[in-house]
């Protein structure tokens, strides 16, 4: 049942060929004997999932239920969840059970999707490798000494390793895409305002965006009808009407025009991920597209840009965290300053730290217009070039990252080594552009995403793009050498004790 | 531009987060490193540019001044690592 993907597993359901209640215990059979490996979830639902997917199967036999109705899927513990705790990957928020639900945890609840836990994730979504986790390392299924990539690398990971057929993810600078690539899954960051952010925990509010993570595009789509919605609870949230992501999955390519950037093939570009997306960009020429040269001449700013705005944003979203509403205190505070500086200092990692204080410099008296302000101004530089580039082309096609996954401790103390693994990724967020990852080839026997990006409010057309693709190559379809051949033991043993973490 | 130690415990007073001695060099280099990568901006010519803070130049989308929540205070105090008759306990700042 794991091999099959979110749509069959939905169609399984309305034929009668497996209750939610099989499925579920199938998945969470899964998830109690590989993860151990993997450490892709940091909190498993068990309990809860199983009352989900019987109240599931009642409204099965009903008939006329929405199409995720019984399916299991995981979200990102960035997500709020009401009674169940969300960590965001932090020693911070490791006891922190939240109130109230985010409104995507309500909209996938409200469509009947069976929750099996919360997935592993980089520290506050700061990292690009899920070392920063205070829940340990996130494994590559691939290659288990490799990481998934971040900072959404437990969703990524869970997926690959058909633990689960689908998760919520998000991303700032790159986080549902890069992981995707890496993990060789299909992830989508959709355009700023999408979908909302009302109980995502924030990292950099004018760059987060929510989206989907599956095994293919049509589930993406299918998720994304979903996940997409007007919030009037998150005040950037577009108030726009969400199509049917899926209605347009089928249409033709021909007459459409691909740019490909030069900026995106330049040095450092690993020679065989080069080779791997061109092999794709040929494909899309069998498909009928047109491809074009094109420049995005300030795409070399994008990393020291967001290295401005997005510490910045977190070093506000994050004063939040100061030990007396919420989230870890320090033991026997001498004074009220002694409590702040010693529960941050305890509560947040290095890399959260770091950013927290670049941030902080940013946005300090006499630093504010060199950095902050210059920051923004090249940040709509970067956003023209994408909207010069749309009025020659339909979509944009790149590398997701410029190497497959890298191993653990390879980047060394220099955070700027691990920064520049989002050197493609990070202008879409700046430009609140759409885009995704897509499997388009293996290189050392480890996945290789391939990144578009699209115009404004265009992930129809994207989905379209990418789901052709999908029925001409089978990339997508390959499944890690270390999870095909691994027996499990019965099932009916599994989760005797209910929830476990 | 390049930030000393003493740039550094101003920061970290700034940020409210303790930084230990034996961490400060450490800290004060990997920051520097990122400040390093950042300076690249200067490079860019941004006369008359606009700075943009939201990717669709959208504005807040403002809601009629009514009570929409219900009193939760509760359910937020339970989660609260120190309360007292619906207050939150911090030590004591006025002696």
């Amino acid at each position: 049942m794991h091999n099959k993907t979110l749509t069959e597993l939905s169609k399984g359901l309305r034929s009668g060929e497996f209750s939610s209640v099989e499925l579920t215990h199938h998945f969470l059979n899964r998830i109690d004997q590989l993860d151990g490996v993997y450490n892709s979830f940091i909190t498993v639902t068990a309990e809860q999932a199983l009352a989900q997917a019987a109240a599931a199967d009642q409204q099965l036999a009903k008939g006329n239920t929405p199409v995720l109705c019984g399916v299991p899927m995981a979200h990102k513990d960035i997500f709020c969840t009401e009674g169940v705790r969300t960590s965001c990957g932090s020693r911070m928020l490791d006891t922190f059970v939240p109130p109230y639900n985010a409104t995507v945890v309500e909209n996938f609840a409200a469509a009947g999707a069976v929750v099996l836990g919360k997935t592993n994730m980089d520290e506050f979504a700061m990292g690009s490798s899920n070392e920063t986790s205070y829940y340990g390392p996130v494994k590559n299924p691939w290659q288990t000494q490799c990481v998934p990539g971040g900072s959404s690398g437990g969703s990524a990971a869970a997926i690959a390793a058909r633990l689960t057929p689908a998760a919520t993810a998000t991303d700032t600078g790159g986080s549902i895409r890069q992981p995707a690539a890496l993990c060789g899954i299909t992830g989508l960051k959709p355009t700023y305002g999408r979908v909302s952010r009302w109980g995502m925990i924030a990292f950099a509010s004018s760059l987060d965006q929510g989206g989907p993570m599956a095994r293919n595009a049509e589930d993406v789509a299918v998720l994304l009808n979903t996940m997409a919605s007007f919030d009037d609870k998150d005040s950037t949230c577009l108030e726009r009407p969400v199509p049917d992501y899926t209605a347009t999955l089928n249409a033709k390519l021909d007459g459409l025009t691909i740019g490909v950037p030069e900026q995106y093939f330049g040095d450092g570009l690993n020679p065989a991920v080069e080779q791997a997306v061109q092999d794709a960009l040929r494909e899309y020429e069998n498909l009928g597209a047109t491809i074009k040269d094109i420049s995005l001449p300030h795409s070399n700013l994008s990393v020291p840009a967001y290295y401005v705005i997005a510490p910045a944003e977190a070093s506000a979203n994050l004063s939040r965290f100061d030990g007396v509403r919420y989230g870890h205190r320090c033991d026997n505070p001498q004074d009220l300053e002694d409590l702040y500086k010693r529960s941050r200092a305890e509560g947040f990692g290095d890399e959260v730290k770091r950013r927290i204080l670049v941030g902080a410099y940013c946005l300090s008296a006499g630093y504010y217009d060199a950095y902050y302000k210059k920051a923004l101004q090249v940040r709509r530089l970067i956003q023209q070039d994408f909207v010069a580039a749309f009025k020659q082309v339909d979509i944009i096609m790149g590398p997701t990252c410029p190497n497959p996954a890298f191993e653990f401790g390879s980047k060394g103390s220099d955070p700027v080594a691990m920064y520049l693994e989002d050197i493609y990724t990070i202008a879409t967020n700046l430009a609140g552009l759409p885009g995704m990852s897509i499997p388009c080839g293996l290189v050392d026997d480890k996945p290789v995403g391939l990144q578009l990006i699209g115009n404004y409010f265009d992930e129809a057309r994207m989905l379209n793009i990418a789901h052709r693709f999908q029925q001409q190559t089978d990339w997508h379809q390959l499944a890690p050498p270390s999870i095909t051949n691994v027996s499990l033991q019965d099932e009916s043993i599994a989760h005797a004790n209910g929830e476990s973490a | 531009m390049t930030i000393e130690r003493a740039d550094i415990e101003k920061l970290a007073k700034l940020a409210q987060i303790g930084i230990t001695e034996e961490n400060i060099v450490a800290t004060t280099n990997s920051i520097n490193s990122v400040l390093t990568l950042v300076d690249q901006l200067q490079a860019a010519d941004t006369t008359a540019v606009e700075p943009m803070a939201n990717p669709l130049d959208a504005t807040q989308r403002l809601r009629a001044d009514t009570v929409s929540e219900a009193n939760c205070r509760e359910n937020f105090q339970n989660i609260a690592p120190a309360v007292a008759d619906g207050l939150y306990l911090v030590p004591r700042v006025i002696e």
